[in-house]
């Protein structure tokens, strides 16, 4: 199990020191000394040093690090990693060397409790909110994300369906990958235990209903339903009845979480097209056209529309004409970056870039990396709808219709990339 | 309240100044001069002298306060114990508080402290706090047992806390049983054959209870420990499975590989016709794939993991080729790995799109990356046939470039393609050769070395182009330097005429002004060979090369199923079992897949006997040596017919299996191809064990299963050679063997092979002493197709030690008993019945033999080619009975009575042993042997 857990800043300065384990030795310095401290870059998140095994994540600036001498379950150590950031974020924000600083007692409090002996414990922020707020109540109920006694004047739950569509295009508008990868997050005011039961258009289930309930339904919903390829699920949530009957169903924690996370891979809408076309006019200039066509209802607006192009790292000049938005040329980055604030499904817009180059013997080719996309728009490019969320507390006087239900759906772009 | 400013005290005198704070009235200020303290720990300084004040806040109601001094004590009770003990009374106190938080906290602080001295005193305290009312305090307990054990191992067992340990197993909370699991599983592997953790049905089911309740990290705990429970048999193992598949759509991925890992292990025992295997490979495709949307780090532990899925069972992820593409942003280590898998799950379906992808990767900007990108496309082609003409026309695009390090590692991955498609695409030489100038790297020019060697006679200018590598020839790399030497060596039996001054630049350049041992060896080897005779020369050289192996990287089968049982483990990211990374008795116990349906043997038997009748794995010669080979020396031109030989495995036999294990070598002498051979092959090594039971069985079994062999001459049976010392035991030589009577002599003959990259000198052999007295009749000639004569005695395990240049090599084979039995051996008629007669019941045994279709006097003269010679026969009520005696080298008689029933294919035999005349007693056989009924 772990033997130790360190953070550092960027210079290598131990901000937090817990070792719970004699046997790994001066594992501290051994880390900054080999990794933060190496002359090059660290090429895995693993590493073995003097036989203690070092498992690293990184925050902004802030290094994470937990060592050990035995064959832990590595997935373990990173999830849980993972986790101890989420826990810290979710007591002081954003983790920053400043803000480690100011809570070290705090930190060193959650790390008495969530890891033992190199073992996680309890690590749900809700929960643990009971341990580390010093109020005296009982702890360890039969459920370890819910505590008891909850009480809300106005029973209210908001849905946020969050989906990042993930493009990977060849030149010719081919797509190589595409997929979506999404999130259902919940944030639950309810009081009691109240026993939930979501359902959307997953198409096993409406196929299955189709097959027992009337020929209309599946006329209705048959199209609208979506193929999902995997979902994973809060702990929350009761996996064997999924695995059974496909129905999620769970007791929510109090406050925000995720649902579930899910992946599809077919009938994604891709909300925008990008068609490059780059021409080499001679040794010492480039000529980019890049076309952007938007895919979807008309009636609907796309935001925070940003499309980067790269350009060679020997650019001199560059000359642009855009129809919409602003389009810079950043130095810095080597890139165009074009953004445009707001636009309508079903139009089409073009920048057009005259790039100078200077004059290099360099055989070396220009890499030519891809274009890439970012935007949101108000839909999930996966298809997925929420059809019902069903909220049952039989030892409260509040019903399923009593609870205010909110569900919003936002779609945006992952690693939306078309090569050039 | 920012507490940062703790950090910034540096100023002299302020250890003086905190005691002050410390001892304080006031609370606030007390609480702040700990928190400084802390602050300071954590930095690295020492502020161990401030130990007895700040035990003396420890008495506080503040609980924050308390967790700030226990934290102090854990830190630096171990350097001072003495005031330590000054802390027990108040964890005492603290164990009975009402409130369950202080309890746990008590509790959970004790097991921190590393000191001896304290911990008898913890044993009461925990003892109660594993049978608190609250869960809370229980699951903490539960863990500080295991710290406990980590101190002092005998006093935890002295107290009995196992047994309340394994109590907690049914305890009503699901995070108490996770946490009582954790706890004996890790105690568990610091014991290997304590058998701590019973895993039974029972136990096995109240885990799968808790694990649909438990934590995230409660259900990793119980699913690690699931794993290493074997199911008595297949239904079990689907009704685990069943039960953990649901796991598989866990958020925490760590949950999701540990279900992985469980699947896959149980998997092995499920029949493969069973619909519910096929459903369970499909359910773990989805989550694999999930995973690879984890964060970075995450994907990099179940990339490395899926590396060795795919390699157990490449049928999971055959279809999901694309997810595996590197994206732009992905991390350095990602795309290392996304590429292994790449190449691991190319075939013609996706070969296409796998070469366009990794053509663009070519092109991208990370050395490391780039070089492994060119080197798969090679693999490709050499992994995928149809696909090779495709792959090589890359290459060459890309040696277009003139990217220096891509234009090397082409050069180097082209070589290859030409050792697997010889006289294919020799057409690119001349591209290749361009840029000659170029190479810096010692792998390319030795690539290029070679190839220019290998094709001397299709290159104009190669002696040319290999005289301008000779000019710095010092200064080359060993690698180089070997390769030109045998290039130029090539060149000149290519092409005598115009090259002998070249020859004799480079031989005297390796042997006279070289310090290298290995370089002037060869160069020796090159000039004698040369000088005496060009022919054989030509031969050794130019020999044709075996081709090379489609698949290279994979790891080896046993290492493969250790690994698979510790999927998300460390060792499945390094590839490495545990034991090559953890210290002491902890992973010291090697973990395996357990046997599949109906094969009844189980192979992780908690048992310790059981690791005495395991067979040593065998070792799959690697084939990844791409320059090895050079030297391809087969000693005995003798050619082997019939099925391809065994591996033998140099297990010691007892004298008691001297008939069986013995005679089973002679299945070898099937030369008439019979087709039941094939089976009896398979099934030789699994019948060695058994027959300790059944002495004989299948012993001469394998006398009868001559077969079609009646057109053969004499006594010429003519076995399979067995790899005896596989090369990658032995760096890089191979022996294979078998052992032959021919004109009644016993022989050894052997195939040495040279799968290194070096020359192979000095041989020698010697035997170790063994029961038959045996000895090389002669020096082990090298070059010259000899085959040793022995002068044999047999007990048939014979040890045998093969020296050359680069080391000593040891290595046992058997050699089959009938070898032993002299032409002479037949037997008087009236001496066998006297004989028969005068030994005592108990010198014999009995034995059947299976299948043997063939009547009395057939039987007869097969045995007689064997010397086995028939004294007489009977026939009784329909059976035919054969008294048959040998006699051994050394003068023992063996007689025997076969009994043979028309139409029953199974002949009955007796036979007895004794010793008359002479008995050489120079071995000390004699004890093991007449004392044996064979």
């Amino acid at each position: 199990m772990i033997g130790g857990l360190f953070i550092y800043n960027h210079k290598g300065e131990v901000l937090i020191s817990r070792v719970y384990r004699d046997d790994i030795g001066n594992a501290v310095d051994a880390f900054r000394v080999n990794v933060i401290h190496a002359r090059q870059q660290v090429r895995s998140p693993v590493t073995n040093i003097a036989r203690t095994s070092f498992l690293h994540v990184k925050r902004s600036n802030i290094w994470l690090a937990a060592a050990t001498k035995q064959n832990v379950n590595a997935t373990m150590v990173f999830e849980f990693l993972y986790k101890m950031c989420d826990v810290m974020a979710a007591y002081f924000g954003k983790i920053s060397e400043e803000n480690v600083k100011n809570n070290f007692v705090l930190i060193y409090e959650l790390l008495d409790e969530i890891l033992d002996f190199g073992y996680p414990q309890n690590s749900e922020t809700g929960a643990l909110k009971t341990f580390i707020t010093h109020s005296n109540t009982v702890v360890t109920g039969q459920i370890g994300w819910r505590r008891e006694g909850i009480k809300y004047r106005r029973n209210e739950l908001f849905l946020d369906v969050l989906e990042s569509v993930n493009l990977l295009m060849s030149p010719q508008g081919q797509v190589l990958s595409a997929h979506v990868s999404g999130r259902v997050v919940m944030k639950s005011y309810l009081s009691g235990m109240p026993e939930c039961k979501f359902g959307m258009n997953d198409k096993i289930v409406i196929d299955k209903q189709g097959k027992g309930g009337g020929s209309e339904d599946v006329a209705k919903s048959g199209k609208q339903s979506i193929a999902i390829d995997d979902c994973t699920f809060h702990q929350c949530v009761r996996l064997s009845k999924f695995d059974t009957e496909r129905s999620i169903s769970f007791i929510p924690p109090d406050g925000d979480y995720e649902l579930m996370r899910y992946r599809t891979t077919k009938d994604i809408i891709l909300p925008f097209r990008v068609i490059p076309l780059v021409r080499e006019v001679g040794r010492t200039r480039l000529e980019v056209k890049v076309v952007i066509k938007s895919n979807f209802k008309s009636s609907l607006l796309a935001q925070k529309i940003e499309v980067r192009i790269p350009t060679p790292l020997t650019t001199s000049g560059v000359q642009l004409i855009c129809m919409k938005g602003k389009a810079k040329y950043k130095a810095s980055e080597n890139a165009i970056v074009w953004k445009v604030k707001r636009m309508a499904g079903m139009k089409e817009s073009q920048i057009s870039a005259e790039i100078e180059l200077l004059p290099t013997n360099d055989k070396k080719k220009w890499a030519r990396p891809p274009i890439s996309m970012n935007f949101e728009v108000p839909f999930a490019p996966s298809g997925l709808k929420v059809r019902y969320l069903k909220v049952f507390e039989p030892k409260l006087n509040y019903s399923d219709h009593d609870v205010i239900k909110w569900v919003r759906y936002i779609g945006r772009s992952g690693i939306y990339e078309t090569r050039c | 309240m920012t507490d940062s400013k703790y950090f910034t005290t540096t100023k002299k005198g302020e250890i003086f100044e905190l005691k002050a704070e410390l001892n304080s009235d006031k609370k606030e200020k007390k609480k702040e001069a700990v928190k400084k303290v802390i602050a300071s720990m954590t930095v690295g300084k020492d502020v161990s002298a401030l130990f007895p004040d700040v035990v003396n806040c420890m008495q506080t109601d503040n609980l924050e306060l308390k967790k700030l001094v226990y934290l102090y004590l854990m830190n630096y009770a171990k350097s001072q114990p003495d005031m330590a003990i000054m802390a027990v009374n108040t964890f005492v106190k603290d164990c009975e508080d009402p409130n369950p938080l202080i309890r746990a906290l008590a509790v959970r602080t004790m097991g921190c402290i590393r000191v001896d001295k304290i911990t008898e005193y913890l044993c009461e305290p925990l003892r109660k706090c594993l049978k608190d009312e609250d869960p809370y305090v229980r699951k903490t307990a539960a863990v500080c047992v295991a710290k406990l054990h980590d101190i002092n191992a005998q006093l935890v067992e002295d107290q009995g806390f196992l047994d309340t340990l394994k109590d907690l197993i049914s305890d009503s909370n699901p995070m108490v049983v996770a946490n009582a699991v954790a706890a004996l599983s890790e105690i568990a592997e610091s014991h290997p054959n304590s058998n701590l953790l019973d895993l039974n049905p029972q136990t096995i089911n109240k885990l799968l209870t808790a694990l649909n309740e438990c934590t995230e990290w409660g259900q990793i705990f119980i699913l690690d420990c699931l794993a290493n429970y074997t199911p008595r048999d297949d239904r079990e193992s689907q009704s685990i499975c069943e039960r953990v598949t649901p796991r598989l759509s866990h958020a925490n991925s760590a949950v999701v590989l540990s279900a992985v890992k469980v699947l896959m292990k149980f998997m092995e025992m499920l029949p493969k016709d069973l619909d519910y295997y096929g459903t369970l490979l499909k359910k773990l495709a989805p989550p694999l794939v999930t995973l690879l949307s984890a964060e970075p780090e995450l994907q990099y532990v179940a990339l490395r993991n899926i590396n060795l899925i795919v390699q157990r069972r490449p049928e999971i992820l055959k279809h999901e080729m694309k997810v595996f593409f590197v994206k732009y942003n992905d991390p350095i280590y990602v795309k290392l790995e996304k590429l292994d898998i790449m190449i691991r799950l190319a075939s013609q379906a996706n070969i296409a799109q796998v070469l366009a992808e990794l053509k663009e990767y070519a092109t991208e900007v990370d050395v490391d990356f780039v070089r492994k990108a060119v080197r798969a496309i090679g693999r490709c082609a050499i992994k995928v046939e149809q696909s090779a003409e495709r792959c090589v026309s890359t290459l060459l695009d890309l040696i277009q470039t003139k990217v220096n390090y891509v234009v090397q590692e082409a050069i180097v991955v082209i070589k290859d393609i030409f050792r697997k498609y010889p006289n294919k695409y020799e057409s690119v030489i001349a591209t290749l050769c361009e840029n000659l100038d170029s190479l810096d790297e010692p792998e390319a020019r030795a690539a290029m070395i070679w190839i220019v060697g290998e094709y001397a006679e299709r290159i104009d200018n190669a002696d040319e182009l290999l005289e301008s590598f000779l000019e710095g020839f010092h200064d080359e790399s060993t690698q180089v330097q070997l390769q030109l030497l045998t290039a130029i060596v090539k060149l000149f039996l290519k092409k005598p005429t115009e090259t002998q001054e070249l020859v004799q630049q480079v031989l005297s350049l390796a042997t006279q002004d070289s310090d290298n041992p290995d370089l002037r060896d060869r160069g020796y080897i090159y000039w004698r060979l040369l000088s005496t005779d060009p022919v054989a020369a030509k031969e050794v050289v130019l020999a044709e090369k075996p081709l090379i192996s489609e698949e290279t990287d994979l790891i080896e089968p046993t290492l493969l199923e250790e690994l698979i049982c510790h999927i998300g483990t460390l060792a499945s990211v390094y590839h490495k079992p545990p034991s090559a990374f953890v210290e002491g008795s902890r992973g010291v116990q090697h973990k395996r897949l357990p046997g599949s349906a109906g094969s009844g043997e189980s192979v992780e038997s908690p048992d310790p006997g059981a690791a005495a009748t395991e067979t040593p794995p065998a070792v799959i010669p690697s084939q990844g040596d791409l320059l090895g080979d050079l030297l391809n020396l087969d000693l005995t031109p003798t050619t082997t017919t019939g099925p391809p030989p065994p591996t033998t495995s140099g297990m010691q036999m007892g004298a008691m299996d001297l008939l069986s294990g013995g005679l089973d070598s002679l299945l070898g002498g099937d030369i008439g191809g019979n087709p039941a051979m094939g089976a009896a092959f398979g099934a030789a090594p699994a019948t060695m064990p058994a027959s300790f039971n059944a002495p004989g069985s299948g012993g001469l079994d394998d006398l009868f299963d001559l077969g079609g062999g009646v057109g053969m001459p004499m006594g010429a049976l003519n076995p399979p050679k067995a790899v005896w010392l596989p090369a990658m035991k032995a760096k890089g030589l191979e022996i294979s063997g078998v052992f032959v009577r021919r004109a009644g002599v016993i022989q050894m003959e052997m195939t040495l092979t040279n799968k290194a990259m070096s020359v192979m000198t000095d041989f020698a052999i010697q035997f170790n002493r063994n029961s038959f007295g045996l000895a090389p009749a002669g020096p082990l000639q090298i070059l010259t197709p000899l085959s040793p004569n022995q002068s044999i005695e047999p007990l048939n395990n014979l040890q045998v030690a093969v020296k050359n240049n680069i080391d000593v090599f040891y290595f046992s084979c058997q050699y089959p008993i009938s070898m032993l039995f002299v032409e002479d051996g037949k037997m008087e008629r009236q001496v066998f019945l006297a004989t028969w007669k005068d030994i005592p019941n108990d010198n014999e045994s009995q034995f059947q033999i299976k299948d043997c279709h063939l009547n009395s006097d057939a039987a007869s003269n097969k045995l007689q080619s064997s010397n086995i010679f028939t004294i007489a026969k009977r026939t009784v009520e329909g059976q035919d009975m054969l008294y048959q005696s040998m006699k051994l080298t050394n003068g023992i008689w063996v007689l025997a009575e076969l009994r043979v029933q028309a139409g029953n294919p199974n002949y009955t035999v007796s036979s007895v042993a004794l010793a008359i005349g002479p008995i050489i007693n120079q071995n000390g056989f004699e004890n093991g042997f007449t004392n044996q009924a064979l």
